[in-house]
């Protein structure tokens, strides 16, 4: 990493974990989860001339036992039987398989596997080998839970990897979800440890799935103190969204001191996303890798472990969002300007909307928000909540000799 | 929903001629703030409360185990006691702490004690019936508050598989002609149905356009 006055320039190891395999994970034509939006970024990368041979990691399947870190050995079986077209659809209920969310798909299992199997190569590529950073879009499946498939997740590859990193390198991590919805599964399984500091920022569940991820969610036991969530109100912009973000992040990865950094990277935030009512823009995308990456280096020798997430406008938003972060892991820097032409006309014939021709959206993207002031002022406070514990803490601290 | 359904029956209860600091400490103890006081049949004769307690003691900032803490605790129960039965209804409790400002019931069934319901667990109880503690996405449709509106709306979410965790009714305050219904399902992607529900000429009020809302 070379460093000259002023701005920084960076130029970090980083690995890039792809498969054209991971097209694999697929429900059904019309399920919102498409996996087409990582080939789409990856090949939109490859058009800017910043992804090379040299930075592909081939992923690896995860083993059972290495998905039995967090999920029940029964519900791996009812995976496993529904991935064959064995479960029946009365099984599969009790598991949440066969869901209008979870459909079961034949490969379901070992589609599954491939995602989670990509974010341990993503850890051990950081953990093991030389490189300071690793991405893999094709995980952050974070709804999955213990013996249950939910929104569109069915094994939980961000909590798999967590738990892989606790015992296989014994690192305090940091989870970071921007995600649009509540980063639940990670939450819950690792509510009561100390360990893992779980941060979701998302629109608050009042209307939104899952419906958790309130500020009062805070931990349990020992983990008391280690979940923190921003929920923030329907309709909210970048500034407010940046706002929190920044001062949270910040001032959790102080009071936590991680050993390493894993992101879920989820773009659903964004005005265009069908699912939900944020009105985040590109500039929200340029800022979040910046912030992992600054603190990565700051506090954690660089390590950080990027995964992707949900993001349902995969035309418009996914693929320029995604992009951001690999272009912030080599360069520290994001992409500006125009969107590579051989790219967007490729795409374009596939596509039902109008593509966008550069990488920062346009002023005025969406009429103005008549609330905005009382959005921004419920969001401070939410902030202010979330991190109580930790002023209290400081105070304590500070009173005591 | 029953009160035998969301009771407690591990009650922690004292004889009245027990002493206040007894009290005092079982309180403490067990992160409680009601002691039914029975007698030696079981039969709820009186009840006290962490305030109570606290009153019967002369001075916080008095150090020293005041000797009120000896007196025997019915000297400063509350008698007669509100009590409910195991089939009674939980909307009737909410009622009675609402009308009665108190916080707890003990449960009897032939005079006996048999369980406790407090505020806490009518809260608990009430978060379940909104359906908020399952994974979920909530549309709130504005419908005629006509008979028959309820089977024709649920008919369109039972045709996309979707599953409902939760109804709520309550009245649109600016015109008693409508009402508006709340749905929890079990999706996260709503869409499909918040499409199907408009084609079938219902208004969707949430999700709904940025400024609109809530």
């Amino acid at each position: 990493m070379a460093e000259h006055a002023g701005d920084v320039i960076m130029k970090c190891q980083a690995g890039f974990v792809y498969s054209d395999a991971f097209i694999q994970y697929h429900f059904r034509d019309d399920h919102p989860f498409n996996q087409l939006r990582v080939q789409m970024t990856k090949e939109l990368l490859e058009a800017e001339k910043v992804l090379e041979s040299e930075h592909f990691l081939s992923p690896r399947l995860a083993t059972e036992e290495e998905l039995a870190l967090v999920h029940s050995p029964t519900y791996i079986e009812a995976v496993k039987k529904a991935s064959k077209g064995a479960l029946t659809e009365e099984e599969g209920m009790e598991f949440g398989i066969g869901t209008e969310d979870t459909p079961m798909f034949t490969g379901m299992h070992e589609a599954s596997s491939l995602l989670v199997g990509s974010t341990l190569t993503a850890i051990d590529a950081v953990l093991e080998d030389n490189y300071e950073h690793a991405l893999n879009l094709g995980g952050g499946l974070h709804h999955g839970f213990e013996r249950k498939a939910s929104g569109f997740c069915i094994y939980n590859d961000g909590a798999v990897g967590i738990e892989y990193i606790r015992k296989k390198y014994n690192y305090k991590v940091l989870y970071v979800d921007t995600d649009a919805h509540h980063g639940d599964g990670v939450q819950w399984l690792f509510y009561d440890d100390p360990n893992v500091c779980t941060l979701s920022i998302h629109e608050t569940g009042r209307y939104l799935f899952p419906g958790t991820g309130n500020v009062t969610e805070r931990g349990l036991k020992e983990g008391y103190g280690y979940s923190f969530n921003l929920p923030i109100d329907a309709f909210t912009e970048d500034e407010s969204f940046l706002d929190l973000y920044e001062s949270a992040l910040k001032e959790i990865v102080e009071y936590f001191q991680p050993d390493v950094i894993l992101t879920q990277n989820g773009a659903d935030a964004h005005y265009f996303d069908p699912l939900t009512h944020l009105c985040s823009t590109m500039k929200t995308y340029e800022r979040i890798p910046q912030l992992a990456h600054e603190f990565a280096h700051k506090y954690c020798g660089g390590r950080w472990i990027a995964l992707g997430g949900g993001g349902y406008d995969m035309w418009r938003v996914v693929p320029r969002a995604w992009a951001q972060i690999w272009k912030t892991m080599i360069s520290g820097q994001p992409f500006q300007g125009e969107l590579p032409e051989d790219w967007r006309n490729k795409w374009q014939k596939q596509a039902p909307v109008e593509l966008p021709t550069t990488w920062h959206d346009p002023e005025g993207l969406y009429k103005p928000i008549p609330r905005k002031a009382e959005i921004t002022e419920k969001n401070k406070k939410v902030l202010a909540n979330a991190l109580q514990f930790i002023h209290n803490q400081k105070k304590y601290n500070h009173l005591s000799p | 929903m029953l009160v035998e359904e969301i009771m407690k029956i591990d009650v922690i209860t004292m004889a009245p001629s027990e002493t206040i600091g007894k009290a005092l400490q079982l309180l403490n103890d067990h992160h409680i703030r009601h002691l039914p006081i029975v007698d030696d049949e079981n039969q709820v004769i009186g009840i006290v409360s962490d305030r109570d307690v606290r009153d019967a003691r002369p001075s916080i900032f008095d150090d020293s185990e005041p000797e009120e803490f000896e007196n025997e605790i019915q000297t400063i129960m509350s008698h007669p006691v509100i009590t409910v039965h195991p089939l009674d209804f939980v909307e009737e409790v909410a009622s009675i702490f609402y009308e009665h400002e108190i916080a707890c019931v003990p449960v009897t069934k032939e005079d006996k004690l048999v369980g406790i319901i407090t505020e806490k667990d009518m809260l608990y109880t009430l978060i379940q019936l909104t359906g908020t503690n399952v994974q979920s996405s909530q549309i709130e449709i504005k419908v005629k508050n006509i008979p028959g509106i309820l089977p024709k709306v649920t008919q369109v979410f039972g045709k996309r598989k979707v599953n409902i965790s939760s109804v709520l009714i309550y009245p649109y305050k600016p015109d008693s002609s409508y009402k508006i219904l709340v749905f929890r399902i079990q999706t996260m992607n709503p869409m499909p149905t918040i499409e199907d529900l408009k084609e079938a000429g219902y208004e969707v009020l949430w999700p709904n356009m940025p400024g609109m809302s809530s």
